[in-house]
């Protein structure tokens, strides 16, 4: 345990990539395999589970530490963090004696602490956790508290956990990083067969690492001879990995996680292609030929099971942009154009969604009849032909109709890189939505922003009122939240916990990708990515947009219902 | 009876006496519970500090005001109210201020520390009838390490910083915790260099009879100095400053109360936060209110909703002195800039727009 809150503080105490990579490096070799593989379940950010509430946890610390609970909950608004809070508040007498902490691993930790807890009566619990109070300095009760809450989240992304893992086992950092993709390391023995050195049978179902994407940040003319690349549509949907391999085909979201269940049609498709088969793309919701958007593939996707009327109301497909591997052959170092010839060989019918043009249906009607094997779940993303930038840039801008965000830029030459290489894929998406809205409900940050008023409710007026349409977490500079901080406790007029209901003076330009109807929402409108593009200080509150603004975005927004005869083949 | 003090445009006033304590704005006579740029504002007609804190004072409100001094204990009437002034432990010369007039106790603490502090004299309950009291650092999260601990904790950054080749840049607050970690760490790990904004205070100290290990002055930027094994002690507002620059790679860290929080600590990005403060704890707090054995309790500046509210539940007469300055200090940028200055006076200087502007310790701290 006192190894892991190490590594724990050490990670919290740098931004440094590589002092990171070294912290888990000096961990890994040092840690049992039973903890390591315990300490990459914490890592790696899944879902963990509470085995003491925190109502029980507040309470029985008030009372351990001789404070009444409203000012446990005072303190936890101040701190922004209650493993952090109740580490603080308790007892520091018989903490410095203890120099070791739990003297047991982390796994046996966990084990004996905290899983072994769940099934607990609350009495147990409750002289389980004063034990072990008694036995921890704070800095270690933080971590234990985060890890009994089922909340421990470390800042380290994947990347480094494969980079330190690769070090230590003696292989290639993407071998490492692809054996980490979907593996389920839960024990010792699992852990060690992550680290073996030689080829492993469960390297056979992984996915690769997605090649991400940056966005444009010049005018896309400065990216050379528009010959040189390729456009496509810029899909709003969710990006998604076909594995087809062996017997069987899988499907990964880009958060690396298995997908099946949530989109079983897709995975009957992926099972007619030819075994030895990894595809790019995204799982896109569509009827007819309107694209319905993020927000629809959204409500499939965490499922672990999907009802008929669901599927019924969000018909998905797939939509391929790379052929990662054909015949069982790595193929990501072949040039784009290499691997896109053979994936519309592949996959030859073309997504028209969101209006394509008559051409392309006639197409369509040639390559189904060769294509009769294949189901039209499985689609490739067409590319968008413009002979110069501007004739792109015209193709783009009938993007909001069409229902994609933009258009992608892909150089005709490159490979299919890990991670966020730069210089090959571009996202050159539309202009977002704006309006202006008035500040109206602040509420504390979190972590590097905890006891700061970073989290911001905005409205617009609606029948002389202001009605709440977004939650804003970022957009602002950091001096700018401070300042905004002085104004929010200024301006407070109501206080209902951590949250600021403040007086309205504020305006803020507020961007966002996507808008829809919503009866979730009081307003009745639900706008997507929300974020704060400017402070408008010369703007006072009346100046601020309207209800029947966003209405009129949303009229704006309804997508993929016209044809568009330009710019397809 | 009237109460002995009132809230006034201008600060806390005593009108039996026709005096204010710690102003904020320029008056006929003030008493100073000590120097700090939030307490001592300078322009007024007349101060009065306490005996050891009188040359800290005099550096900060300039050499033309005339400034009375009183020893500790001793007792001054000023227009029949009779005033003494005793050690609140906070920086040198700090006072807490006991007024006794009609029958009537009532003791301002100022800012105040439990800890032992070698630079200054030692916090003493006085006993009162009420009790006007800080409360910067009143929530339970708020409780200090034995002074010593840190003091390892900061020699052994030191000493990993010179072995590495890195120099240790230290913030604190120019007036008092300056000098206070210049005298809590070990000099024979190297060399301690001090910002010019410290180094005034320093010589004020010394000048006082505080006994202090030599402290070099940064010399006009020629060549890099120090660099590798010194430690810098500097105000807060030279971090990501090009001040920085002559003392090659260094390694960043604040001392103060506020970096008891993760929160605060990352967010200022600091290589290492120190939680030294020289105000007290949230115990502090409530064992100085005890030992005051005052039937009511004022609680002016910091978390002071809720430690009313607490010492309500408890049973004691607390409610909050409704004062101008900031009712919370939030661990933000700039009070973590100035704790010890800036968690009221900023605003309070704003609450009065008339004020002139005065030279206080930021700009100071800019040089």
């Amino acid at each position: 345990m006192k190894r892991f809150t190490d590594l724990y503080w050490r990670l919290d105490a740098t931004t440094s990539t590589n002092e990171k990579v070294e912290a888990l490096r000096d961990y890994f070799a040092a840690a049992p395999a039973e903890d390591a593989a315990c300490a990459m379940k914490v890592l790696s950010g899944g879902r963990q589970l509470r085995a003491v509430s925190t109502a029980l946890l507040r309470a029985w610390a008030a009372e351990a530490a001789g404070i009444p609970l409203w000012l446990v909950e005072e303190c936890y608004a101040h701190v922004g963090d209650l493993a952090e809070t109740l580490a603080l508040i308790l007892p520091h007498e018989g903490a410095e004696a203890v120099t070791e902490g739990v003297g047991m691993g982390l796994a046996e930790c966990m084990r004996t602490t905290i899983l072994e807890l769940r099934a607990a009566d609350d009495e147990q619990k409750r002289a389980t956790v004063e034990q072990v109070w008694k036995r921890l300095a704070p800095r270690e009760r933080i971590v234990w508290h985060k890890l009994l809450t089922g909340g421990c989240r470390v800042g380290v992304s994947r990347t480094l956990v494969a980079r330190a893992l690769a070090e230590v086992a003696g292989v290639d950092p993407a071998v490492m990083a692809r054996r980490l993709m979907g593996a389920g390391i839960t024990d010792a023995d699992s852990y060690r067969s992550l680290m073996t050195r030689e080829p492993t049978a469960a390297d056979a179902r992984r996915p690769y690492p997605f090649l991400l994407a940056a966005a444009v940040e010049c005018e896309p003319g400065d990216l050379g001879a528009v010959t040189d690349w390729i456009a496509e549509w810029k899909w709003d949907g969710m990006r998604a990995q076909i594995v087809r391999r062996g017997d069987d085909a899988t499907l990964w979201s880009r958060g690396e996680e298995l997908v099946n269940e949530a989109f079983p049609e897709i995975v009957a498709a992926a099972a007619a292609l030819p075994t030895g088969t990894v595809l790019d793309g995204e799982l896109l919701a569509v009827r007819g030929q309107s694209l319905l958007g993020f927000a629809a593939v959204s409500k499939r996707s965490g499922r672990r099971r999907v009802p008929r009327k669901l599927l019924d109301e969000v018909p998905c497909v797939f939509v391929a942009y790379d052929l990662l591997e054909l015949d069982g052959i790595d193929i990501r170092g072949l040039p784009l154009t290499e691997r896109r010839r053979r994936l519309e060989a592949l996959v030859p019918l073309p997504c028209t969604a969101g209006g394509g043009p008559a051409a392309t249906a006639a197409a369509y009607a040639a390559v189904t009849e060769n294509a009769a094997a294949l189901p039209p779940r499985l689609l490739h993303s067409p590319c968008v032909v413009g002979a110069s930038w501007e004739s792109l840039a015209a193709a783009r801008s009938t993007s909001r109709d069409r229902g994609v965000e933009g258009l992608m830029l892909k150089r005709r030459t490159s490979p299919y890189g890990v991670g966020r290489v730069r210089g090959d894929w571009w996202k050159w998406k539309i202009e977002p939505f704006e309006i202006d809205a008035v500040l109206l409900y602040a509420q504390a940050g979190h972590g590097r922003r905890a006891g700061l008023h970073s989290d911001y409710t905005l409205g617009v007026w609606h029948d002389g009122r202001l009605v709440p349409v977004a939650k804003a977490y970022s957009g602002l500079a950091d001096a700018e939240i401070v300042e905004l901080d002085r104004i929010v406790r200024a301006t407070t007029l109501e206080r209902h916990g951590p949250v600021r209901v403040v007086q309205p003076t504020q305006v803020f330009q507020l961007a966002f990708e996507g808008i829809s109807r919503s009866t979730r929402h009081k307003a009745g409108v639900a706008v997507r990515f929300p974020r704060i593009v400017r402070w408008r200080r010369e703007k006072t509150p009346p100046d601020a947009g309207t209800l029947a603004d966003l209405m009129r975005l949303i009229d704006m927004a309804t997508v993929g219902n016209s044809p568009h005869p330009e710019a397809m083949a | 009876m009237a109460d002995l003090l009132t809230v006034t445009d201008a600060g806390l006033y005593c009108a039996q006496g026709d005096f204010y304590i710690d102003p904020w704005r320029r008056v006929p006579r003030a008493i100073i519970t000590h120097a700090h740029a939030d307490h001592a504002r300078s322009g007024c007609g007349r101060y009065l500090c306490a005996a050891p804190g009188m040359l800290v004072l005099r550096s900060r409100v300039g050499n033309a005001a005339p400034i009375d001094s009183l020893r500790h204990g001793d007792t001054l009437s000023i227009n029949g109210v009779e005033v003494s002034l005793h050690p609140a432990g906070h920086v040198l010369g700090s006072a807490q201020v006991r007024l006794s007039h009609g029958g009537t106790t009532w003791v301002v603490t100022g800012d105040y520390k439990l800890e032992a502090d070698p630079t200054c004299d030692p916090f003493e309950p006085v006993e009162c009838d009420v009790f006007v009291t800080e409360s910067t650092f009143g929530l339970p999260v708020y409780r200090w390490q034995d002074p010593k601990t840190v003091a390892a904790e900061i020699n052994a950054w030191w000493r990993a910083n010179r072995d590495a080749g890195r120099t240790s840049v230290l913030l604190a607050y120019a007036l008092g915790k300056a000098q206070r970690l210049a005298a809590a760490v070990d000099p024979s790990i190297g060399p301690i260099i001090g910002h010019g904004a410290v180094m005034k205070m320093v010589e004020a100290y010394r000048a006082s009879g505080v006994r202090l290990p030599p402290i070099d002055r940064v010399p006009p930027r020629t060549r890099k100095m120090g660099a590798g094994r010194a430690l810098v002690i500097a105000p807060p507002s030279v971090a990501g400053s090009r001040w920085l620059d002559i003392f090659g790679e260094t390694s960043v860290a604040m001392a103060s109360g506020w970096m008891t929080l993760r929160g605060v600590r990352r967010r200022r990005g600091f290589d290492k936060g120190f939680v030294v403060s020289d105000h007290a704890d949230f115990p502090g707090l409530l064992t100085a209110i005890a030992a005051s054995r005052a039937r009511r309790v004022l609680v002016t500046h910091g978390f002071t909703d809720t430690l009313t509210r607490l010492l309500q539940e408890r049973g004691v007469d607390a409610a909050v002195l409704p004062t101008r300055f900031a009712g919370e200090a939030p661990p933000d940028a700039a009070v973590v800039d100035g704790e010890d200055g800036d968690s009221e006076d900023g605003a309070g200087g704003q609450a009065d727009p008339h004020a002139s502007p005065e030279p206080d310790d930021r700009e100071e701290e800019q040089e």
